[in-house]
């Protein structure tokens, strides 16, 4: 099967049958929360603060649930009505959006702490007509000029997304960068054809001095930590099960425990 | 779910439209009143984000007439409370958000805004 995004319109791709499967998928789940607390952790917010946040591509909310967990108040924004809709049925708690994020966003200046965004991104790559405003080039600008504007100095957005070539690498990051932001691609283990991740690790403004560093990717053996983050997503399901309702756990030491590595990121 | 916190970031995004674009008028609105977790540390980092005109305005156009018209220099618990309902609790399930300058109508429904543009509104 060739990738979603080469098949149909996003908005079309998740209608009603597919929004409910791809949510109801345990695999899935377990993917996007392990992607979004990564994605959390590259955010490197200042410990235990309140923030505000923009989730990009919010979808059904598996991504949003993770942040309702950790206590952020967060906005979110899709395409696909059937996604949001699911979303609203799973009683999300952050405000949904009806958004094509090529069409740019009309938030005030600073709104937001951090924005991030899981498995979203490559979607702007495909031309849905050939109207000038509809070229990925185009809609990449919007999309990267107004989430700039929109964000807080200094702060950070991190956009986990699948690229289909480096070429698709340049052209985002580069249009990122000419959009103003500081910041690169971020790979953790690279070397797994499985378990590699990508993610566009964007700075606002420069201040904050070794905050504003590139991390770096994760390396090591990810069968062993694809188990282990299983079995902690269990756990945390369980607690929040036990416990009856939402709360903030502020769990990240299974982050922390991943393997420190050696440098493995490129800067483009 | 609009909720007012979002309604006060929120300004047109249509092509040329960059003055006069914020806030957004409310039409036809229904409301729907949720309670929601009180943070004050939250609320107090959130403040100086406020466009506060624009949040006393749109708290009135929804019946709520709870903030005074300056924001208080003394933030204490009780200020915080009230701000916390309006930002927080005050949820618009349906109606519309209308652009003070270009009129362009964004439909609100099931409590999400609809903020697609037509081919010729896009910048
Ligand atoms: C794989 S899902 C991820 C959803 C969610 N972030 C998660 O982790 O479960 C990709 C989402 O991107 C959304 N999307 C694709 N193109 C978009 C666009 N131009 N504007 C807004 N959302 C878009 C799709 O509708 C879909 O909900
Ligand atoms: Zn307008």
């Amino acid at each position: 099967m060739s990738r979603p995004e080469l098949q149909a319109p996003p908005e079309i791709y998740y209608g009603d049958v597919e929004a409910k499967k791809y949510t109801n998928n345990t695999r899935v789940q377990q993917i996007q929360a392990d992607m979004t607390y990564r994605a959390l952790e590259l955010l490197n917010l200042p410990p235990d603060q309140p923030a505000f946040l923009l989730d990009i591509g919010c979808g059904s909310g598996l991504s949003g649930e993770i942040l309702d967990e950790e206590g952020y108040h967060w906005v979110g924004c899709d395409i696909a009505p059937s996604m949001l809709e699911v979303a609203l049925e799973r009683e999300v708690e952050g405000d949904l959006f009806l958004q094509d994020i090529g069409q740019g966003f009309g938030f005030r200046p600073g709104s937001f702490d951090g924005a991030i965004s899981i498995s979203v991104i490559q979607w702007l790559l495909n031309a849905e007509t050939s109207h000038p405003t509809s070229s990925p080039p185009h809609r990449l600008t919007r999309f990267f000029t107004t989430l700039h504007a929109a964000l807080k100095n200094p702060s950070r957005a991190v956009l986990q997304f699948y690229p289909s070539s480096d070429d698709q690498i340049q052209l985002i990051t580069s249009i990122a960068m000419k959009a103003g932001f500081g910041g690169g691609i971020v790979v953790d283990y690279p070397n797994s054809k499985k378990a590699k991740k990508v993610y566009l690790c964007l700075f606002v403004g420069g201040g904050g001095g070794a905050q504003q560093q590139l991390p770096k990717g994760l390396e090591g053996d990810e069968e062993a930590e694809a188990r282990a983050q299983f079995e902690k997503r269990r756990e945390r399901l369980r607690s929040r099960e036990k416990s009856g309702k939402r709360k903030n756990i502020k769990d990240r030491d299974w982050i922390l425990k991943k393997k420190e590595v050696s440098m493995i990121l490129s800067r483009l | 779910m609009v909720r007012l916190i979002t309604h006060n970031i929120l300004a047109c995004h249509a092509k040329g439209c960059t003055s006069n674009n914020f806030p957004l008028q409310f039409q036809d609105v229904s409301i729907e009143l949720r309670e929601a977790e009180f943070n004050a540390d939250f609320l107090r980092g959130f403040l100086p984000r406020l466009e506060w005109p624009a949040l006393v305005g749109a708290a009135r156009q929804l019946g709520d007439t709870s903030l005074p018209e300056e924001q208080p220099e003394m933030i204490d618990d009780e200020f915080l409370q009230k701000l916390h309902h309006v930002l927080l609790e005050i949820h618009v399930e349906e109606g519309a958000m209308v652009c003070p300058n270009c009129k362009h109508v964004y439909p609100i429904s099931n409590g999400i805004p609809n903020m697609l543009l037509a081919e010729h509104e896009i910048g």
